[in-house]
């Protein structure tokens, strides 16, 4: 077995985040498509409480990185451990089953069904009904729109009431680390507001977050701490603030230069 | 505004077409129009069981399952192995208790054996390219129907028929029989638990979840390999109901029966929109009428027509209406 080489990350401000053990350790990821490497070897760290970002540009590897945790691509190399559990090559649904919900990438919503079905869908493991039912609300608190749209069919809604049903049927499962992948993709500034506004709104009702972004600026903002990823490797990582600073980031990512 | 295309024109004239030739023949003999939609009633039942089956594995992992047909065939056979082994014939009033006995048996032996299929030979290809698990349904075809032929002989086998079989009552001249009211009572509450199973129980959800968006269904914590499972059972259930039903109603088993019943249920699938429970029995319902009014009225093709009838239907609906009748246009997954 070939480990990855040495990585060169280059870290940005301070790596200390406190004396808890992370929640969520991913150890030397390598993921592949056939031959193609996506992922040459990827580690990082979510802390509980915390909001996590993962910024980079097209085709680093985020999602695939996102897939291999929730168990939807196997990785071949390396280790993701998810609460002292080694889950890496484990089926989809008993990573949801541990705790761990996904918003993917094109939001991948059940476009035949209605917005209530979709949600319910989301919390497909559980069999607390009242708990459910007391979700069901709490999403429609965080997203009013969802509740005028309850018996639509998911698939004719736009693209910023889909964004929002995945946000919340990935809340559905009451998950201890929810993971979002590029949230903000493709939404009207009032509505990318939104949902960061909600992301941080979720993380301070006690979920931690993993969230994938493009948009660096809005990520950096709301996230504690932040991993820099190119071309399949971590190239830097940080706290948010410390990367939001960062001349090397504020070139690439933040279209300043 | 409506555009008024070529196509739809021939349509349209296809469809005044064959209403023109249900009022001839219906004005011409309205005994040989009822006696004939009964016998239509009773083969869309059957058709529409055995349809179910491919349009429930067509939606959710998008194969044709060419075995389907043989695996109702094995059905059949099971089933009147059971009949026979029971000692029973139709002198006995209790024998119908028996025949259900038989069909729940049956159900259960088609299930487990289409779980065991899709578990030995189509899992392990899930992530092959599509035509891979294609051929190796053909493949699946041909083993069972071998298997058909080593139990049931080369030839046509008689079983003895237990269903009652009277004339239960006359409209305007014309006897209406127990049996395609029998078959058909049995069918309808089948399609019915099948539409609740579906629509309203979890693995049901989990179907259609699946069946809309793998990767979208595992995320929700649905374990996808199980529910393909689930669903291979119970096209099996449906597959091993119209097996005895079917038997029971030629009075006759054959190790090569499922593949033209096979054609004509997935002709019938098509027609009623692959993947759409409804579009299925609705195409089978269709086929089974079109196919007995050809058949049996004053003025029709007659039966050595019936195929090239079916197939016609199926071509046209695939240039007409490629999604079916029922069937959405949804654009491919990307
Ligand atoms: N199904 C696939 N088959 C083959 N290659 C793939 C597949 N999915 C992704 N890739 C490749 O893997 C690499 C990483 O893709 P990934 O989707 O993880 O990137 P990303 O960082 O999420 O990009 P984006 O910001 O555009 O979403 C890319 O080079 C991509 O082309
Ligand atoms: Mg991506």
């Amino acid at each position: 077995m070939s480990s990855p080489t040495a990585e060169s990350v280059t870290q940005v401000g301070s790596g200390d985040r406190g004396s808890a053990a992370p929640v969520l350790e991913v150890e030397g990821l390598r993921v592949f498509y056939g031959n193609i490497e996506a992922v040459k070897g990827v580690s990082i760290k979510v802390h509980p409480g915390e909001i996590v970002t993962l910024i980079g540009s097209n085709g680093a590897g985020k999602t695939t990185t996102l897939r291999a945790i929730s168990g939807l691509n196997a990785p071949r190399h390396g280790t993701i451990t998810f609460e002292g559990k080694s889950i890496g090559g484990r089926p989809g649904h008993e990573i949801v089953k541990l705790g761990i919900a996904q918003s993917p990438e094109g939001r991948k919503i059940f476009g035949r069904m209605s917005v209530q079905e979709n949600l319910e869908l989301g919390a497909f493991q559980r069999t607390d009904k009242d708990g459910i039912k007391d979700d069901v609300a709490r999403v429609f608190d965080l997203f009013p729109r969802l509740k005028e749209r309850i018996n639509q069919r998911a698939g004719t809604m736009s693209g910023g009431e889909q964004q929002m049903l995945a946000m919340g049927r990935a809340l559905m499962a009451r998950p201890k680390l929810l993971m979002l992948d590029e949230p903000s993709m493709g939404l009207a500034p009032v509505l990318v507001d939104l949902i960061f506004e909600t992301v941080k709104e979720v993380n301070a009702q006690g979920t931690t977050i993993l969230m994938v972004e493009q948009n660096a600026l809005a990520a950096l903002d709301v996230a504690r701490y932040a991993y820099v990823l190119e071309s399949g490797k971590i190239k830097l990582e940080g706290p948010a603030a410390a990367l939001a600073t960062n001349d090397e980031v504020r070139k690439a990512y933040l279209g300043e230069g | 505004m409506r555009q008024v295309t070529g196509k739809g024109l021939a349509a349209v004239g296809l469809l005044v077409a064959v209403a023109v030739w249900l009022v001839w023949n219906f004005s011409e003999s309205p005994a040989a129009f009822l006696r004939v939609s009964i016998i239509g009633l009773q083969n869309g039942a059957l058709y529409a069981l055995i349809a179910l089956g491919y349009t429930l594995v067509y939606g959710i992992i998008e194969l044709i399952n060419f075995a389907h047909g043989d695996l109702f065939m094995l059905g059949s056979l099971f089933g009147m192995f059971l009949l026979a082994q029971s000692g029973q014939d139709a002198s006995n009033p209790a024998t119908w208790l028996l025949l259900i006995g038989i069909i729940a048996a049956t159900m259960v032996f088609c299930g487990t054996l289409n779980m065991t299929i899709e578990r030995v030979a189509y899992r392990p290809l899930r992530n092959a390219p599509k035509l891979a698990p294609l051929i190796t349904a053909i493949g699946m075809s041909f083993i069972l129907q071998n298997i058909g032929l080593i139990w049931n002989g080369p030839g046509q086998v008689s079983v003895p028929v237990v269903l009652p079989n009277e004339v239960l009552f006359t409209i305007g001249g014309v006897g209406i029989n127990s049996i395609p009211l029998i078959i058909v009572g049995v069918t309808i509450p089948l399609l019915l638990l099948l539409t609740w199973i579906v629509r309203s129980t979890k693995p049901g959800k989990a179907m259609r979840a699946t069946a809309q968006d793998a990767d979208g269904a595992r995320l929700m914590g649905i374990n996808v390999n199980r529910t393909i499972a689930f669903t291979f059972a119970l096209g099996g259930l449906m597959a091993g109901a119209a097996g005895v039903l079917y038997a029971q109603a030629v009075s006759t088993t054959r190790w090569d029966q499922g593949f033209q019943l096979g054609l004509i249920s997935f002709t019938a699938a098509v027609l009623g929109g692959i993947g759409n429970l409804r579009g299925a029995v609705l195409g089978a319902v269709l086929i089974g009428f079109i196919q007995a009014l050809n058949e049996g009225l004053p003025h029709g093709a007659g039966a050595q027509w019936s195929q090239s009838l079916v197939f016609s239907i199926l071509i046209l609906i695939l240039v007409f209406k490629p999604e079916g009748l029922l069937g959405e246009q949804t654009p491919e997954k990307v």
